[in-house]
């Protein structure tokens, strides 16, 4: 018998670290060669961990959500012949395979559950001489199971959580001492709202505390039942990713959004008559109004190369590129990513079409390539049938602007002598305001709009 | 004409006018308080206080009686004792002026000003005073009315020559021979006992089926055996019809329909109290009213804005302590701070022999709230202190809840009990459970320990019976 560890494999192009966002083993199962053992997630791409050899899980070096390096170990298998290590070939491993630890200690995390991380801390402390963190991290977990969450008041019921008591029946008249109702009278506490933990549903005085402490809520209404539910859901893979792209942008990037609206009705008349002539000729996709929006950019950029750009705001450089590489944001089904229509300068309308078409069906089957969901110099995000008047996107950091399609609507717009009924949609764009001035911003826009709303000139050079 | 303005205006300085008075002084409130009489009202002038005087005196001259029988199984002999009523009554007086000029002081000490004479509403925040030197006239921004309550009157007694209230009986110069109560309640049956202890032959004439009525049968029948040992006469369910045209027999219709007379020397009417609303100014703010009472909400508020009520003239229960407390909310509430009536239990005494103690509820009216109940009666005849007291008779009842064991309501009879009070009292608004109670010690051989016991007995473990 050996073990054998596997280490993090190079996962993509130029990436360092990866987040493990699943497990699908744990410590004693046994596994198949190419059974897949964990997923880590990069960038924008969910990779797969398969197993090289056949064997028995003994150690699991990481959790849900840790960022792990690059050829870190993490995951041992007991294997039958020689393994690829000696044993205690590799102390303390496991340490350098944690860069950052971000999960919380709780206590029963995870699908391996406590049990599988006591063996993993016993089989890790036989194979290595040296106690490892895995065995850290469990002490911490008893003591943070063992001291009371922040006790209320001189620890009267030593510290523990309150017993969960029986609501009051409806009409009784609630029970407290005297110097407890005069408390809450005096700190405009109606009783009747609060639930007694002392004996006999008795309030008391950590009563009131948690009471206040929670702050005033809405008056009972017979039948609605308060839940005071908390669910912590630990923020991990591509929410993470997402949560930290856009803290980014947020906190970096003063945004200037424009609010425009646009009559496309001459823009859905001829998409219209194009998606229609092309029914039994050559297979071509069909239309949306995006690709006619792509191709009206990448004529407005031509004319304001700066939009188009990434801003290297440590290095002070903007990065001007000549290649206009749309990201498109789509919502799927685990959240948003952008894949990226590469050089859409080179693309004609039909091969733009075609190619969001692709991206959009990969994105959401959780196919796309890395270098498919990255590389973008300017981001469009629609929140599409859903609609909504306005929205004020957030930039895709590097980037500089960002383009929102707000819902189609007919509206009626007065002509000079009547009201017509006319397809109006609004698009609402922000830009990095540090190197796009307002007036750039706007001058853009209304570039667009002139060549939306008189769609021959998109196809005119 | 004078006039005066201040924030508070009391009208009565009876338990509740004179104590909202000192607390509204305490929380600097500029107050006024007018009384017709000495302060501390019927309570301390006419009630509570000189009954409880005289019902000391005939205790001690009772067990000195019994004594000069030769029955006492202490093994004192004595002579046969005699009464000067009219020094009991001096003695008695001095009691109460040395608490009127308290009261006096105390509201002086909390800078109230105190404005004797008879005072009435002019308008909502107007009252005249009239007094001894004229025309007061005294503007509040807000009132309290706590006139309190006067004896009812009888149509077919009315008082005058041999027909008494409590308050003439408690300023007799002699101990009538005969005297006949009309009316069992607790204020008739404290004094008739009373009296029968002083060597009157007394009567007691009662229209319900038994005498105090407003409690259950089992906790009364040790005071109901006391009047018998004592030699009282109760006639229940009859109906004093008046007195004889010689003055010297009450007439009375018996339970069965016929007529008989009771020779006596004095008729007591004790048939209950009704609130003082007329005379003061009613008519002028036209307050809402609850029956005969003056209607208030959980704040005392009258319906008219700034105008409060407490004590008797509110309603029932008409007790001194209840008066008190609200008096003592309202000053409060006139200084701005959040209050309401939040009481549990307003504990009620009856000094009869034996005493009568109540807090919360009875065993009845636990059961109408409709859910299931445990009671525990542990009878003082198994207790050491009562044993050594010769007060055997009487218990200590507590009546609780089955499923959570918080106590409901606490009663008790027997001698002394009505120190009792004060742990009911406590233990009700506590919010305790049986447990609570059984879980305390009690000092031994105290009476108080029958509370323990009760407590024990309701969860099914006494162990002194």
């Amino acid at each position: 018998m050996g073990e054998y560890v596997i280490k993090l494999p190079d996962v993509g192009e130029g990436v360092a670290e990866a987040e493990l966002v699943e497990w699908q083993v744990k410590v004693g199962d046994l596994v198949r060669e190419d059974a897949v053992l964990a997923a880590v997630m990069t960038d924008k791409a969910t990779v797969e961990i398969p197993s090289p050899v056949d064997g028995e899980i003994v150690w699991l070096g990481a959790e849900i959500g840790d960022t792990v390096a690059i050829g870190s170990p993490i995951v041992r298998l007991k294997v039958a012949g020689e393994g690829n290590v000696k044993a205690a070939a590799e102390p303390g491993g496991e340490a350098a395979a944690k860069i950052t630890d971000r999960s919380t200690p709780t206590r029963g995390p995870s699908p391996q559950g406590g049990g599988g991380r006591a063996s993993a801390a016993e089989a890790s402390a036989k194979a290595a001489p040296h106690p490892s963190p895995p065995g850290k991290i469990t002490e911490r977990e008893v003591a943070s199971a063992t001291e009371s969450p922040s006790p209320l008041w001189g620890g009267v019921r030593g510290g523990g959580p309150a017993p969960v008591a029986a609501p009051r029946p409806e009409g009784e008249r609630p029970l407290a001492s005297p110097a407890v109702r005069l408390r809450a009278k005096e700190a405009g506490v109606d009783l009747r709202q609060v639930r007694g933990s002392g004996p006999a549903g008795r309030i008391l005085h950590e009563d009131i505390d948690a009471f206040l402490a929670r702050g005033p809520q809405l008056a009972k209404v017979s039948g609605l039942a308060r839940n005071e539910a908390v669910e912590d859901i630990k923020i991990i893979g591509l929410r993470r990713k997402i949560a930290e792209k856009m803290a980014l942008a947020k906190s970096r990037i003063p945004h200037i959004t424009y609010v425009e609206e646009i009559d496309v009705t001459a823009l859905e008349d001829l998409r219209a008559a194009l998606n229609k002539e092309k029914r039994g000729g050559v297979e071509r996709p069909k239309l949306t109004l995006l690709p006619f929006l792509m191709r009206a950019m990448v004529k407005a950029i031509a004319d304001q190369p700066k939009i188009n750009a990434l801003f290297d705001d440590e290095a002070g450089i903007v990065h001007q590129h000549g290649g206009v590489h749309i990201g498109i944001a789509a919502q799927t089904p685990s959240g948003l990513v952008v894949p990226v229509v590469k050089h859409a300068e080179a693309r004609d309308i039909w091969d733009c079409a075609a190619e969001v078409f692709r991206l959009a069906e990969a994105a959401r089957s959780g196919t796309a390539a890395r270098d498919e969901l990255s590389g973008s110099t300017i981001t469009i995000t629609s929140l599409g049938a859903m609609g909504g008047v306005a929205t004020t996107p957030v930039i895709n950091h590097p980037e500089v602007a960002i383009l929102g399609v707000n819902k189609m609507m007919v509206r009626p717009v007065w002509d000079g002598t009547q009201f017509m009924p006319r397809k109006m949609m609004n698009l609402s764009s922000s830009f990095d305001h540090r190197v796009i001035d307002g007036w750039d911003a706007a001058v853009f826009i209304q570039r667009i709009k002139t060549l939306l709303e008189t769609p021959a000139l998109i196809f005119v050079d | 004409m004078k006039e005066i303005s201040c924030k508070l205006l009391v009208i009565g300085a009876g338990p509740g006018g004179y104590v909202c008075a000192i607390r509204a002084g305490q929380l600097g409130i500029d107050t006024v308080i007018v009384e017709f009489g000495k302060p501390g009202g019927t309570c301390l002038n006419v009630g509570c206080i000189p009954s409880k005087a005289l019902i000391h005196t005939a205790e001690e001259f009772e067990k000195i009686s019994h004594m000069a029988s030769g029955k006492s199984p202490l093994g004192i002999s004595i002579a046969t004792p005699s009464i000067d009523l009219e020094a009991t009554i001096a003695w008695k007086d001095s009691i109460v002026s040395r608490l009127n000029s308290g009261v006096a002081g105390l509201l002086k000490k909390a800078g109230v000003k105190t404005v004797h004479g008879w005072a009435k509403f002019r308008d909502g925040k107007t009252v005249e005073v009239q007094t001894e030197t004229g025309m007061q006239v005294v503007r509040a921004e807000m009132v309290v009315i706590a006139t309190g309550s006067a004896a009812v009157e009888l149509p077919s007694l009315p008082f005058g020559g041999p027909v008494i209230s409590s308050t003439e009986a408690l300023a007799l110069s002699e101990v009538p021979e005969r005297l006949a109560v009309v009316g069992g309640g607790y204020i008739g049956l404290e004094l008739g006992i009373a009296f029968a202890k002083l060597g009157a032959r007394v009567s007691v004439v009662e229209a319900l089926p038994r005498v105090l009525a407003q409690y259950d049968a089992e906790l009364t029948r040790p005071v109901v055996k006391r009047l018998t040992e004592l030699g009282i006469e109760v006639l229940v369910g009859a109906k004093a019809k008046g007195l004889s045209s010689k003055g010297d027999a009450l007439l009375v219709e018996t339970a069965t329909g016929k007529n008989s007379k009771i020779a006596t020397d004095r008729v007591l009417v004790t048939v209950g109290r009704r609130p003082v609303v007329e005379d003061w100014g009613l008519e002028q703010i036209d307050l809402d009213m609850a029956g005969k009472f003056i209607r208030i909400d959980d704040q005392c508020r009258t319906s008219m804005r700034g105008i409060f009520a407490i004590g008797d003239v509110t309603g029932e229960p008409m007790l001194a302590h209840r008066a008190m407390a609200q008096g003592e909310m309202v000053a409060e509430i006139v200084a701005g701070h959040k209050r309401s009536w939040d009481k549990r239990s307003i504990p009620a005494i009856c000094f009869t022999d034996p005493e009568l103690v109540t807090a919360g509820l009875s065993p009845d009216e636990a059961k109408r709230l409709g859910g299931e109940i445990k009671v525990g009666l542990f009878p003082f005849a198994a207790n050491g202190r009562a044993m050594t007291k010769l007060s055997e008779d009487g218990f200590v009842r507590v009546v609780a809840r089955a499923d959570n064991h918080l106590v409901l309501g606490i009663q008790a009879v027997g001698q002394g009990v009505s120190e009792l009070s004060t742990a009911f009292g406590l233990a009700l608004e506590m919010g305790a459970r049986l447990e609570d109670i059984a879980g305390t010690i009690h000092a031994h051989p105290t009476q108080g320990e029958g509370f323990q016991e009760a407590a024990l007995k309701a969860m099914g473990h006494a162990l002194h019976v």
